[in-house]
């Protein structure tokens, strides 16, 4: 499965969390980040990568992800991120306990 | 050139009269006699009370060019600086500078009038809202100077802040000049940062909307020193000036802190009899106290006194008798106005008193203990409290880098992460307060050490405080939210930060946008 089948979203804009929104992307239209972040200048490059590495994993080629971050760590960034796409309808790879 | 913190500063700042490099805290000696103002005279007919501020200012007269001062006590519910700038622009003067102590978002007024070429130089000790954000992107031609409390007195005494006019927010006077911030219904306490003002200042307006009585008393700024006294109708929102009560924070990790940093203080073995001790009125800080508070009661330790920013809650230290005396440089609440106003050992102070660092002795010099915060400290214990995670102004010294001088113990409490960012940092953004005046830092998961404190290391550990190195700390909180990149700024110096001695201890870059 290329992509997701319907937009969700996961998380919250509480401190120290991050809201992440995902919607189907066309065939061919690869990973398209659109990030807000209140520390963008310090981790907005690594927000994005783990964003990005986090997709991949479950084999999504094409989505379109808008994360809207308030100072979420990395696994937060992951785990809210996994939580989208599961409520996308995208069959994770490994069960979310 | 690289001053004594390793930090860059230009020769030559445009705006900025001679730059000498901070050179350690103690360093500087002061080679000069005090500004002397204006002499005067008064005849027994003569009347000081005016109609309005447009009266004054063509009495004195205000002309072109001419440094105003004000004071911050009403924080933000002020009245006053915009009633005052307002009246300067409708007459037409240019190129004035605002001296006033600290900057609030109700000033934002004063964005339009820089604009306009009413204003064109800032001098203050911390600001925040949107003058802070317009400084960072360059409002100003010419750098604002960020200095501290102390500094501030001394600049003033010192004749490198000269004042031509100072306008006091007076919340209670008489017809006669005589002023407290105790009665009206702006009554804010203290007007401890206005006394260098009003002693060297050319010439001193009182700005009141409460005449009482000739003669006024309690006086804290006294007649003689006042020339014009100026009725309005409002000076100020009392919802802005003081809060009701002072909350002590439930967030767990600032109790945690708080009561980290309390068993810290009682390691040091200076909670005893004669304890003198200053706090914040915020988060952990006020916290702190609380944790103190406790350890003195079981011990019977009755202390000699707190300094600085009051609030009831240490009123409530000196009504147990927790604390001989308070001075009181500025009241956060309504139990501060009340407890100044009733009772003696309640001493209301100037801002020279408290922390000018180049007088016979200021109060800071007295203190056992500080507790402080920090947005930012680097390995070096050097900490910023000006700029920032987006590097933009948001605060300033107020009386930090003052009471970290003089205290035997100065101690930084904060988070360990903010959010996701670290507190420790390689090199702080603007460095506000030099290491060698911090002694620990206290976090929720440890307690670091300056190595210059080597005896304190040792009282930690004897005592089970979880003591780290710095370097060990910066580690655990990047290991958890990985290490920032460092902010970009640009070329532009937007503001220099003068230490308390007057040597400039770092720049403020402008950011982007």
């Amino acid at each position: 499965m290329a992509s997701i089948a319907k937009t969700a979203q996961a998380g919250t804009l509480e401190s120290s969390d991050v809201m992440i929104t995902v919607a189907p992307g066309t065939q061919g239209s690869g990973i398209i980040i659109e990030l807000e972040s209140i520390v963008l200048a310090q981790y907005g490059e690594d927000i994005k990568i783990i964003l990005e590495k986090t997709v991949k994993d479950q084999g999504i080629t094409d989505i379109y992800i808008k994360a809207v971050d308030r100072g979420a760590l990395d696994c937060t960034i992951c785990a809210r991120t996994l939580a989208a796409l599961s409520r996308a309808g995208a069959v994770l790879k490994e069960e979310i306990i | 050139m690289k001053n004594a913190i390793g930090r860059e500063i230009p020769e030559t700042i445009s705006g900025i009269a001679a730059i000498k490099p901070f050179a350690g805290a103690f360093t500087a000696v002061p080679e000069m006699a005090r500004q002397a103002p204006k002499v005067k005279i008064i005849k027994p007919t003569d009347r000081k009370l005016v109609d309005s501020l447009v009266e004054v200012f063509k009495k004195i007269p205000v002309t072109d060019g001419m440094t105003l001062s004000f004071h911050h006590h009403f924080r933000n519910g002020d009245g006053v600086v915009n009633m005052v700038l307002a009246t300067a622009a409708q007459l037409g003067l240019k190129n004035l500078t605002v001296a006033l102590s600290s900057v609030f978002p109700v000033h934002a007024p004063i964005i339009d009038h820089v604009k306009n070429g009413v204003v064109t130089g800032l001098d203050t000790n911390y600001m925040s809202g949107p003058v802070a954000q317009a400084v960072s992107k360059g409002l100003f031609d010419k750098p604002v100077i960020l200095r501290t409390h102390g500094g501030r007195g001394r600049a003033i005494e010192c004749g490198q802040l000269k004042i031509d006019v100072a306008f006091i927010a007076a919340p209670a006077a008489d017809e006669y000049g005589n002023l407290n911030g105790v009665e009206g219904p702006a009554a804010c306490g203290s007007l401890g940062y206005a006394f260098p003002d009003a002693q060297y200042a050319d010439y001193v307006v009182a700005v009141t909307d409460y005449l009482g009585e000739y003669p006024l008393s309690p006086i804290s700024i006294p007649q003689t020193r006042v020339d014009y006294v100026v009725k309005v109708e409002c000076v100020g929102d009392p919802k802005g000036i003081v809060s009701g009560t002072t909350r002590i924070t439930k967030d767990p990790v600032g109790l945690k802190i708080a009561e980290t940093a309390a068993k810290v203080i009682q390691a040091t073995g200076l909670i005893k009899n004669g304890f003198a001790f200053q706090t914040g009125a915020g988060g952990a800080s006020l916290a702190t106290a609380a944790f103190v508070r406790k350890m003195m009661e079981k011990d019977s330790v009755v202390g000699s006194f707190a300094l600085g920013g009051i609030t009831g809650y240490m009123v409530d230290m000196l009504e147990s008798g927790l604390f001989k005396k308070l001075m009181d440089v500025q009241g956060f609440d309504l139990e501060a106005i009340r407890s100044l106003s009733t009772n003696p050992n309640h001493l209301e102070i100037g801002a020279d008193f408290y922390a000018s660092p180049f007088n016979a002795g200021c109060a800071v010099n007295q203190l056992d203990v500080v507790i402080l915060g920090a947005t930012e400290m680097d390995t070096d214990f050097n900490v910023n409290v000006v700029t920032g995670s987006d590097g933009v102004i948001m605060g300033g010294s107020g009386g930090h880098a003052d009471a970290a001088a003089g205290a035997k113990v100065t101690i930084i409490v904060a988070n360990l992460l903010r959010g996701r960012l670290p507190i420790i940092v390689n090199k702080v953004l603007t460095a506000t307060t030099p290491g060698e005046t911090i002694d620990v830092l206290v976090t929720e998961r440890g307690v670091a050490v300056n190595p210059l404190r080597g005896d304190l290391k040792e009282k930690f550990l004897a005592a089970g405080l979880p003591v780290k190195d710095i370097q060990e700390l910066k580690q655990l909180a990047e290991k958890i939210a990985g290490a920032p990149k460092a902010i970009k700024t640009g070329e532009n110096i937007v503001a220099v930060v003068e230490y308390r001695d007057g040597t400039i201890i770092d720049v403020v870059r402008q950011v982007e946008g």
